[in-house]
């Protein structure tokens, strides 16, 4: 490319990055605490309700994961938890809530393509990465372990 | 006490994703990958379960959680069958969410659809 | 000897065409907007009443094109071609309208500026004498484009203040080579126009380069200012990109200031929380053959310049880092 066109284009990208509207950080920040905070409170109610019910420490653990689930899956049918994405951000989407909202809203959405190639497939379209990250990251945790500490033999 | 803990620390954990996301322009699940893997390492040096002592949901409910219960899971069956467990631990602690939020997700969109 | 051009790539027709009828339809969302009134139909649901919104945007654009040809008084198999396109993969929308129609037909794909494609084809075939009258139309659908382009619809995202809505609409015109309406009288083709933006949260960035490049080269071209025109409607360049587009205008030594009007911006009101504005093969169709047809007929406007854009990228492209070219073309409108 010529270089003075380079140069202009270049100068536009520039002033594109400075004249973007950006957001605000401590506004967003707020929200995303406030909303993320609310749900792991919701979380810590769960759960001591079901410690009550004389579970031990996991099985208490998992069945708030299987409720908040629930209840994300709830919130994603009814058509709010997108509203509430839009509001918290980061707030909704890094509680389990929001992975259950990734895989609800997925399969809402392709279901029209049918049962098997729509909602089957692409249910996992957002979720997908957290999943294959996470088993990769817990399968070289467990390998490097495993082996410093000798259970391999 | 707990309740004030886990409101704090699992609202800051989401505020710290979203500070992350704001800066650098990244799309959500960037910060989700990389919160998952901070779980399973911070679960590889034993660090995550004294933060779940302490902050509860807080700790359990944000997808780092996710991670370490991955992590967990596969380092009991390790210690318990050897290298087997590499394979085998991943769902020991996941499974359940696993499925039910496919099985939830399954009967939400049956039921409902997409709007606006 | 190619008679009918005017600089170095302006069209001007020596017997304009004519719009001789034009008919929109929103969904219910547009319905709440500012324009609402501008309309022919406003939808009471996305869906309107179907099961997919593939299906819903299909039957929008195919009630545009009968409303048209209701309002001309004529049928499908009085008019020679249509001339359609959206923003579906394989231009499925206007391919099955085609279907419909039973009528010759050539598919068109300028994103967003597909109606701007469509009114300079349909103005050169019946300016050539190939054809006396053409249809010409366009669609767009909320629903459709977040799943091909974005995400599921409830997910939770957080859009930036750059993110554009897509609009759910149609609209389309009857060119004819005789009869009552505003003339197509030039056309100034866009060229594709890349500034290397990556960033698919903020397509009016993108798209102003193409828009400036077009409308400069058509004021070369004819020798007119922003002065000659009572407006320049662009589409859909919303609020980030208009602001970029005045830039680069200035730049080139052209003050717009307030002739210009997007059509991204006058869809929706700030309240409805649409992000930067409107945008979709709809968008521009619906205003231009809605609001801005409608004050061309109260003689509001006597001489307009509409400028679609586009961007011409895919989710596929955007993922292995391509940068967005983008795309406008330039039409003036005269009344009849």
């Amino acid at each position: 490319m010529d270089p003075k066109e380079a140069a202009k284009q270049k100068e536009y990208r520039d002033l594109v990055k400075a004249m973007e509207p950006r957001p605000s950080f401590l506004r967003n920040m707020l929200l995303a605490f406030l909303v993320g905070g609310a749900i792991c409170l919701l979380g810590q109610f769960v759960f001591d309700f079901f410690k009550g019910l004389e579970r031990t420490e996991a099985e208490a653990s998992a069945i708030t994961l299987a409720a908040m689930i629930f209840l994300g899956a709830i919130a994603t049918g009814l058509g709010v938890y997108d509203e509430l994405g839009e509001l918290g951000g980061a707030g909704a989407a890094v509680p389990i809530t929001g992975f259950s909202n990734s895989i609800v809203s997925a399969a809402m959405e392709f279901k029209r393509e049918g049962l098997i190639l729509g909602m089957g497939c692409k249910m996992f379209t957002i979720a997908g990465p957290v999943l294959v990250y996470g088993i990769l990251s817990g399968f070289l945790v467990g390998l490097v372990k495993g082996v410093l500490l000798g259970y391999f033999r | 006490m707990t309740y004030l803990w886990a409101f704090l620390i699992g609202g800051a954990i989401c505020a710290l994703a979203q500070l992350i996301m704001d800066l650098f322009k990244l799309p959500p699940a960037y910060v989700l990958v990389g919160l998952t893997v901070t779980g399973a390492i911070l679960a590889g040096l034993g660090l995550y379960q004294p933060l779940l002592q302490f902050a509860g949901a807080g700790a359990l409910i944000p997808v780092c959680g996710f991670g370490n219960a991955i992590t967990t899971g596969i380092l009991s069956e390790v210690k318990r069958l050897g290298w087997e467990g590499l394979f085998t631990g991943a769902f020991e602690l996941t499974g359940l969410g696993v499925t039910s939020a496919v099985v939830f997700g399954f009967l939400a969109a049956l039921v409902s659809g997409p709007r606006r | 000897m190619a008679v009918k051009r005017q600089g170095l790539g302006t069209i001007a027709f020596s017997s304009p065409p004519h719009i001789i009828a034009a008919s929109t339809i929103v969904g219910p969302r547009e319905g709440e907007g500012p324009l609402a009134a501008s309309f022919d139909t406003v939808t009471k649901t996305d869906l309107y009443g179907e099961k997919t919104p593939e299906k819903a945007e299909y039957r929008l654009l195919e009630e545009a094109c009968q409303g048209a040809l209701t309002k001309a008084k004529l049928e499908a198999g009085d008019i020679h071609y249509y001339l359609g396109g959206d923003l579906l993969n394989q231009i499925v929308t206007s391919s099955f309208v085609a279907r419909q129609l039973g009528i010759p037909y050539l598919g068109l794909y300028a994103a967003c500026a597909t109606i701007g494609e469509g009114l300079a084809l349909g103005a050169m075939i019946i300016d050539g004498g190939f054809a006396d009258k053409v249809l010409v139309g366009a669609a767009s659908h909320y629903h459709t484009a977040e799943r091909q382009f974005r995400y599921p619809v409830e997910l939770n995202i957080q859009h930036r203040g750059t993110n554009q809505t897509t609009v759910t609409g149609a609209g389309a015109a009857i060119l004819a080579s005789s009869g009552q309406g505003p003339r197509v009288t030039q056309a100034t083709l866009g060229k594709v126009v890349d500034y290397g933006l990556k960033d698919a949260n903020d397509l009016g960035s993108a798209m102003a380069p193409a828009a400036a490049d077009t409308l400069v080269r058509h004021f070369q071209d004819t020798g007119t200012t922003p002065g000659d025109y009572d407006l320049i409607l662009t589409g859909d360049l919303a609020r980030m990109g208009s602001k970029m587009f005045h830039k680069l205008l200035q730049d080139a030594g052209y003050v717009l200031g307030g002739k210009h009007q997007d059509a991204g911006l006058l869809i929706f009101s700030p309240q409805q929380k649409a992000g930067a504005g409107g945008s979709g093969a709809g968008c521009i169709a619906s205003v231009l053959f809605g609001h801005v047809l409608k004050e061309m007929y109260q003689g509001r406007y006597h001489k307009i310049l509409v400028l679609p854009t586009g961007a011409l990228f895919s989710p596929l492209t955007c993922q292995q880092g391509e940068s967005i070219p983008c795309i406008a073309h330039a039409l003036v409108i005269e009344e009849g």
